[in-house]
């Protein structure tokens, strides 16, 4: 059976373009404003739907993805609430797929077994957890592919030829390349340099490759689209939300729409970028 | 030693994975990785070679001040009317604390692996200055990250840093305590991973960190063996020692793991009380994964991290080392607690009855020593670790006692 996520990127390959890859904290602002964005995102453009997975310490993360798990987590956000966002998306959405991004301590404590299980009843059908390398296969990464969960593995600009063979081996559904070293809402990458980098993972892997962070606008999108199978954004998102809340972090009219019209524009930048000729 | 001796022995972990039992491992971002097997690498192939230890033996002796004197508390013994208590002076140490045998050892072991750029999480600050102190030494840039609001209580340390030529960050995320300041210091890590060591202050964060800060500190336990043997013939019956991340503690108790008889007594700090804001991970806190190592941890029952409350900034953190969460469970140590009122109450019979101001993370050692000394034979031996000395504390305990200084 094709996952999701396989199928996804067969009908962005069918399309001629890359993928864009949406992240949003599930909970932030709060938990029904996050449920109309999260629903919301793939009429803007969004091909695969990252839902962050709020923790009170992100030691990858900057400001932006720091205070957002913070709104969320101050509006009583929590792994139950999380899966059940994913559920009440599920439900209108079969086909979008769904990855949970976060720490491992969270689902550690939610208990492995159970959150395999109740995340792969929700429709989730990817993980990425930011403070597991392949070092931890054993704790979530080798149980989640047994659970028919993709683990989803982050290469970075220090994941080097020797390594990225360690990195690769029991990752699926696609690669995440970080950009830059560094955390997320960062400098943006050098995007020559991107392209480079892609080309190498490429060569140890035939699972698609999307490149992530530091990237702000639709021209970025495009920039990295040249390259990259996706294009994954996250902090920019963030702040578009962030920048209608009222004085009390609280969502306003306009918070929903903040965040789609960037999508819009971020879906067009990837659209415009033809990969066909490529093929 | 016999082989029988050996495999029932609590000093071999961590395993290559850097796990002892279930608690330690790696639990950092893929970017960190190889920086950690680069820096596993580099530790290994010092441990073995006879001129960095040379090196350190040389740095100790005269620029540490090394060895710090076991020191028989006559007075406190007297007091007490039990065991005679003997104080492992840690605070004559330079830059008044045991942090400086560890900071000594990365230090060096960062020259050797020609990184330039240091930085540290520090709480009460102690870490803090003596990595600024080291990196004067040595001519190396220094930034250390410090969560505000032990900024706000920790001021002659922050004074000291500055004149030190350290670029202190005081952190404004999350609780502004010392956990704050090690995600800060991680993130600034993740950013300049190539050019940059990260300088751990305590016996936490991913493998190898935990085993190495041990054996930098267990120069500690290793003059104790051999300065209780000059003192009194014998080993000591008990030790103790004030457990905030675990390094002063680890490095006096692991030379003595294997010696059966001898009470080991770790203490947390048990804050307004374990039914209230306290930093006793161990006692109140149960396993999860922070910091890149899993570890006991205060928590809530969606794994999100509390804040953790000590009078004292170097123990004001929520998880503790995982070396200490697995003696913790083994049961070779037995871990308990003083309150933020016990600990300045042996600040001051401290200082009155010795001559010596502990720093308030030692006076919660002393807390337990009152405790538990009455209780023992006049012939038991116990040692406590006086991790530091007070000077730093002072502003902070004349606002408790309401002094104008
Ligand atoms: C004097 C002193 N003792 C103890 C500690 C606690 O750290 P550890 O448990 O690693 O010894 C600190 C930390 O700042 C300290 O400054």
């Amino acid at each position: 059976m094709t996952s999701r996520i396989e199928a996804r990127f067969e009908k962005c390959r069918a399309e001629g373009r890359a993928a864009l890859v949406t992240y949003v904290m599930a909970g932030d602002p709060d938990l029904e404003t996050s449920f109309e964005i999260m629903r919301s995102l793939p009429k803007a453009g969004a091909d695969i739907v990252e839902f962050g997975m709020p923790f009170t310490d992100p030691m990858a993360d900057g400001p932006a993805i720091q205070a957002a798990g913070l709104r969320s987590l101050k509006g009583g956000q929590n792994t139950v609430k999380t899966l059940d966002l994913v559920r009440r998306f599920r439900k209108e959405d079969g086909e979008t797929p769904i990855i949970l991004m976060g720490y491992f301590n969270p689902i550690y404590v939610y208990g492995v077994e159970r959150f395999l299980t109740d995340a792969k009843e929700a429709g989730v059908d990817g993980l990425i957890v930011v403070d597991l390398p392949p070092e931890e296969d054993d704790e979530l990464c080798l149980p989640a592919l047994k659970a028919g969960l993709a683990f989803i593995r982050l290469a970075t600009p220090t994941t080097d030829d020797k390594r990225l063979p360690a990195v690769l081996a029991n990752t699926a559904g696609f690669v995440y390349y970080v950009s830059i070293t560094g955390i997320t809402g960062a400098a943006t990458p050098d995007f020559g340099q991107v392209s480079t980098a892609v080309e190498r993972i490429k060569r140890h892997t035939p699972l698609p490759v999307v490149v992530g962070f530091g990237v702000k606008n639709g021209a970025h999108a495009a920039a990295i689209a040249k390259g990259a199978d996706g294009v994954v954004v996250g902090s920019a998102l963030i702040n578009a939300l962030k920048g209608t809340l009222d004085s009390d972090e609280r969502a306003t009219s306009r918070t929903v729409e903040a965040v789609t019209t960037l999508v819009k524009d971020l879906s067009e930048g990837v659209r415009s970028v033809s990969k066909r000729a490529a093929a | 030693m016999s082989a029988k001796a050996q495999t029932n022995s609590y000093r071999t972990g961590p395993d290559e994975r850097g796990h002892f039992g279930m608690f330690g491992g790696r639990f950092v971002a893929e970017t960190l990785m190889p920086n950690i097997l680069e820096l596993e690498k580099a530790y290994e192939e010092a441990k073995t070679d006879p001129s960095f230890k040379a090196d350190m033996d040389s740095y100790m002796t005269h620029y540490i001040g090394r060895p710090s004197p076991l020191y028989f508390a006559e007075r406190m013994t007297e007091h007490l009317g039990g065991a005679k208590v003997y104080f492992k002076r840690e605070e004559l140490n330079h830059t008044g604390a045991h942090k400086v045998n560890n900071v000594l050892g990365q230090i060096l072991l960062a020259r050797r692996m020609g990184k330039k750029r240091i930085i540290a999480e520090t709480g009460a600050g102690q870490h803090g200055v003596a990595t600024a102190t080291l990196c004067a030494r040595f001519g190396l840039e220094c930034i250390v990250y410090m969560g505000a609001v032990d900024v706000e209580r920790q001021k002659p340390n922050v004074f000291r840093m500055k004149m030190l030529g350290a670029e202190v960050v005081p952190v404004q995320s999350g609780t502004k305590t010392l956990k704050d300041a090690m995600n800060e210091a991680l993130r600034d890590w993740v950013t300049n991973v190539s050019t940059t060591f990260y300088c751990i202050g305590t016996v936490a964060g991913p493998h190898p960190y935990p085993a190495m800060v041990r054996d930098f500190q267990c120069v500690i336990g290793n003059e104790t063996r051999e300065q209780m043997m000059q003192a009194e013939g014998r080993l000591p019956d008990s030790l103790i020692a004030c457990v905030g991340g675990g390094s002063n503690a680890i490095g006096l108790f692991h030379p003595f793991l294997d010696d059966r008889g001898i009470e080991i007594y770790g203490v947390e700090a048990a804050g307004h009380g374990l039914d209230k804001l306290h930093a006793a991970s161990l006692t109140g806190g149960r396993p999860g994964v922070l910091h890149g190592n899993r570890t006991y941890l205060l928590m809530d029952s969606d794994g999100q991290i509390q804040d953790a409350h000590s009078i004292s900034a170097g123990l004001d953190y929520p998880g503790i080392g995982p070396e200490h969460a697995w003696l913790h469970d083994v049961g070779r140590v037995n871990y308990i607690s003083a309150t933020d009122q016990e600990a300045l109450d042996a600040f001051q019979l401290c200082s009155k009855l010795e001559g010596i101001l502990p720093a308030l993370e030692s006076s919660h050692a002393i807390a337990k020593v009152i405790e538990l000394a009455p209780k023992k034979p006049k012939d038991h031996l116990m040692v406590v670790n006086i991790s530091g000395r007070g000077d730093k504390d002072i502003p902070q305990i004349a606002e408790i006692l309401g002094a104008k200084i």
